[in-house]
Order: structure tokens, then C-alpha cells, then sequence
């Protein structure tokens, strides 16, 4: 009863959580807070939070394993599916106002420009990722499905490429999220696994 | 576009056919309007920013907006969405974090191959020189623009009284570098003192303009206070902010957007839509505050005719 109910408060915190920069930006489209270029606030507000709900999605597993809480995988649905919407908005918005629904143009930079180029990778790997994220689709899927959704990695890894090439002169940002992507990586090496330290605990001496 | 245009360009030349109405904006300067020779300061004080102004704009401002074919920007969007890396990367840094610069007083130094160098104190150097205001088109090369009303004088009157040599083939415009009252120099950013040039034929022409002022008054420390370059066909970077220190080389410098990446940015830098930059096309702008990005970009940002004679036979796709 009280995992149920922590589960619980968790899933409210993460929908607080996540819907804040949406409710954030479509009030100050409203009010004027987004300043002169509201599109540009619009682009990097909503490209941000994909990649940070991205790399959230991908730690739930770590923690989970270190925590050995294992109710917590509940919420990793929803938050990848967060992170798909605002994948999503970022990527509409660009369509609407930079390419003003324009194909053509949305085509030329697509392949012109290697920033976009990953950026819009990344969104084709999140598609079927979302699409298949249903209890139906795992069923029918079976251990097929968790190989499919290992794509988030290179969805994530191809995000923090996009933001870093993005980034004109202080890079120190994209930095960070690609450590962070880097240190999750990382922790899916069997040696950080502790079930894994329990089973070898006899014949490791490290 | 300009007001009190030099004589040799006709005002017709410089304005475009292209009439571009925002309706929300149209309403704001109609309002102006109505507001008869009080244009401004009871509209735009106060506003979210926090924009504190000791002056008013003059009220010449009034009938100007009504005169021009393309919509002024409001003192609002030219103050609060700036590039000046030196108050740091975010376009409302400057505005937020330029509240400690001191811009007054102000020297200027001028050397290299001129026959008056020296540390110029700035009151001196603007004296006798003849003001004007001019309102030209803000092109970024970041595919956003906006129509800039800025107060200032034509660079050549300058540079015709220190007397450069014949061994003058470039201007080269430095930044101050202060620290102390500029965040975006204490971190990892761009090397300082930022640094631009142009060639001396390009800082002779009559639309080249240092600027001292914006909407007819001083110009805002986010805007480069108290000196700067205007270059109206050229990507916004050209135009160094806060100048301190002017010379005459013989040899191209290099500006200091090239030094950062010289795949993407040039010495020339002049708005071109054919050429494409990495991360933008330079076909189409976003005139702000204007959502969509479906502006077309003109040829040297609408003043070809004034301009293009200074690259006859030159590629301009190679030298960008």
C-alpha cells in the first residue's frame, strides 16, 4: 500500500514536472515573457526539456538497480513519453514558423545541415519507440521490444550531438548533458550492476 | 530607410518596393500616433524589462514612424534581444547584466598608419562632427532582423581627420575588455577584446556609421555603448560595440567571429542569400518581433545599389 501510494506521488511529481515548461511557454506566449523572438524561446525551451527527460528516462534503470526499489520503473514510461511530446513540439514548431510548413525546405535542411541532420534522426528513432510503448506492443513484441527500445540511447546520444552543434561559442552546456549521457552509458556495464556483484562476489577480487 | 540621407543616395534606392505590414505593430505606432508628439516614453517605460531610461525619445520619432515603408522596431525589441557576447551568450544578457559598464568616460585610442594617432578623449572626437539619425535594416546572421533608427556619424569624417597613409589598407575596431563590469569575459566564451575590421574602402562608404545613440538617444550600454559600427550590408557581427581602440593596417585582420570558426564566418560577411551558412540558410529572415521566418533576405541586405561596386569581380560565394 505504501509503494503504491509513493508510485503514486512520483507520477504526480514527474507530470508537474514535465508539464511545467509547457505550461511555461504557452503562458508567456500569452503575456509577452518570451521577449522579442518568442519562436527562438519556443525551439530551445522545448529542445532542452526533451533532452533532459531523455537522460532522466535513461537513469531510472541505474537507480533502480542501486536503489533496488523496483516500483520506480513505473514512471519510466510516462517520462519517456514526455520526452516524445516535447521532441515532438520542438520539432513542429521549427516546420510551422522557421520552415513555414515549407517540405522543401524542410528536406534542404535536413540534408544540408548536420545538426539537423541527427536532430531529426533522433525523432524518427523516438517514433516507433513511443508508438510501441503500449502494454499491447511490449506483449506482442516480447524480448524483441527491449532491444528495440535500447534506441533510446542513440536517440539520446544523437540529441546531445544536435544541441552541441547547435551551440555557437560557449559549449559547456552541451558538455554537461553529453557527461551525463556518458556516465548512463557507463553504468549499463555489468560492473555497475550490484546484482552482478552479488552473484561473483567469490571469484572477483577487484 | 535613411533620414537626412547623404545627398548622392536617394532615399528611393535604399527603400524597397516590398511594403511588409504587421498588423499588431501597425496598431502600435498608430497608437503612437494618436498619442500626438508624445511618442515613447509613457508608452515604452515601465515595460517587463525593466529598462531604465534617463532620456525620452524626441518626438521626431513620431512622424517618422508614419514616414518609413518598413515597420520601426520599438525601443523595447532593439534593447532587449541583443548578441553582445561580452554580457554573456543569452540574448537578454545584455540588457540584464550590463547594468554595472561604465561608459563614461571614454577614450579611444587611434594608431597604425595614420598621421594623427593618439588617445582621443571621445567628447573630442565627436566634436564638430555633424549627428544624423539613419534608420537601417539589422540583419544577424543568425536569420533574424529588425529596422534599427540609429543615431550616429558617417565613419569617413572620422577617419578623413586622422589622416591615414597610403600604407592604410584595412580599419581594424577593437572592444574594451573589462571583467570586472563584463561577465561574458570571465567565462569560456570568445577571445577578447572582440575584434573587427573592414577595408578602407568599405569604412569610406557613406553608409558606414559609427553610432552614439539609438531612437535619438544614448545609445544603451546592451547596445555598445558609447561608440560602435554600424555596417547596414553586412551580418550583424560586424558591428563592434564599445570601442576603444582604432588601427590602420596594411594587412587583413582577423575578426574574431572568423578566429572562432572560420567555416562558418568570414571577413566580408556581407548578407548574401545565395550563400548558404552551415547552420542557416540565408535565403528567407525572421523580421522580428515577427513569428515566421518567411522575410526574403536581400542581396547586401537591400543596398546593392549603393554597394556592389565595392566587389566588382570579386566571388562573392568564395570570399564570404
Amino acid at each position: 500500500m505504501n509503494q503504491k501510494r509513493a508510485v503514486l506521488g512520483l507520477k504526480v511529481l514527474l507530470w508537474l514536472g514535465a508539464s511545467a515548461p509547457g505550461v511555461w511557454l504557452v503562458t508567456g506566449l500569452f503575456t509577452g515573457w518570451l521577449g522579442v523572438n518568442p519562436i527562438e524561446k519556443l525551439t530551445r525551451v522545448s529542445g532542452m526539456t526533451t533532452l533532459v527527460l531523455l537522460l532522466l528516462t535513461l537513469a531510472v534503470t541505474p537507480v533502480r538497480r542501486f536503489t533496488g526499489w523496483n516500483p520506480i520503473i513505473k514512471i519510466r514510461r510516462p517520462m519517456g513519453l514526455f520526452a516524445f511530446f516535447y521532441a515532438l513540439s520542438h520539432f513542429s514548431i521549427w516546420f510551422v514558423f522557421d520552415m513555414t510548413f515549407n517540405v522543401r525546405y524542410m528536406f534542404e535542411d535536413i540534408v544540408l545541415r548536420k545538426y539537423i541532420t541527427v536532430g531529426m534522426t533522433a525523432l524518427l528513432i523516438l517514433t516507433p519507440l513511443a508508438i510501441t510503448s503500449t502494454t499491447g506492443w511490449i506483449r506482442r513484441l516480447g524480448k524483441r521490444w527491449g532491444r528495440l527500445h535500447q534506441g533510446a540511447y542513440i536517440a539520446t546520444a544523437l540529441g546531445c550531438l544536435h544541441y552541441f552543434w547547435l551551440v555557437k561559442a560557449d559549449t559547456r552546456l552541451p558538455l554537461l548533458l553529453a557527461a551525463c549521457f556518458a556516465a548512463l552509458l557507463l553504468l549499463r556495464q555489468p560492473r555497475f550492476d550490484p546484482r552482478q556483484w552479488r552473484t561473483s562476489k567469490g571469484t572477483r577480487t577487484g | 530607410m535613411i533620414i537626412r540621407r547623404p545627398s548622392d543616395i536617394p532615399s528611393s534606392e535604399i527603400t524597397p518596393e516590398s511594403v511588409y505590414v504587421n498588423r499588431r505593430k501597425f496598431i502600435k505606432a498608430a497608437a503612437a500616433g494618436a498619442a500626438g508628439l508624445a511618442v515613447g516614453p509613457t508608452a515604452l517605460e515601465g515595460s517587463e524589462h525593466g529598462i531604465v531610461r534617463r532620456q525620452e525619445i524626441p518626438a521626431r520619432f513620431a512622424t517618422l514612424r508614419s514616414e518609413m515603408d518598413e515597420e520601426l522596431n520599438s525601443y523595447t525589441d532593439v534593447t532587449t534581444y541583443n548578441n553582445f557576447y561580452e554580457f554573456g551568450t543569452d540574448k537578454r544578457d545584455p540588457a540584464r547584466n550590463s547594468g554595472e559598464f561604465r561608459p563614461t568616460p571614454w577614450k579611444v585610442t587611434i594608431g597604425g598608419e595614420c598621421n594623427k594617432p593618439g588617445d582621443y578623449d571621445l567628447d573630442d572626437l565627436l566634436s564638430g562632427i555633424t549627428m544624423e539619425d539613419r534608420v537601417y535594416r539589422m540583419r544577424c546572421v543568425e536569420a533574424w532582423s529588425m529596422v534599427i533608427p540609429w543615431y550616429g556619424f558617417q565613419l569617413s569624417s572620422l577617419i578623413n581627420r586622422v589622416e591615414p597613409t597610403g600604407n592604410a589598407k584595412f580599419i581594424v575596431f577593437k572592444t574594451v575588455v573589462r571583467p570586472e563590469e563584463m561577465p561574458g569575459q570571465r567565462g569560456p566564451n570568445l577571445s577578447w577584446p572582440y575584434i573587427e575590421g573592414l577595408r578602407m574602402d568599405e569604412a569610406m562608404h557613406p553608409l558606414t556609421l559609427m553610432v552614439t545613440g539609438l531612437y535619438g538617444m544614448d545609445l544603451p550600454n546592451q547596445n555598445g555603448a558609447p561608440l560602435r559600427l554600424i555596417v547596414p550590408w553586412k551580418y550583424g557581427f560586424k558591428g563592434v560595440k564599445s570601442i576603444v581602440s582604432i588601427d590602420f593596417v596594411e594587412q587583413m585582420p582577423l575578426n574574431t567571429w572568423k578566429q572562432q570558426n572560420s567555416n562558418e564566418y568570414g571577413f566580408y560577411a556581407n548578407v548574401n542569400p545565395e550563400v548558404s551558412h552551415p547552420r542557416w540558410s540565408q535565403a528567407r529572415e525572421r523580421r522580428l518581433p515577427g513569428a515566421f521566418k518567411n522575410h526574403e533576405t536581400l542581396m547586401f541586405n537591400g543596398y546593392t545599389d549603393q554597394v556592389q561596386h565595392l566587389y566588382a569581380g570579386m566571388d562573392l560565394a568564395r570570399w564570404k
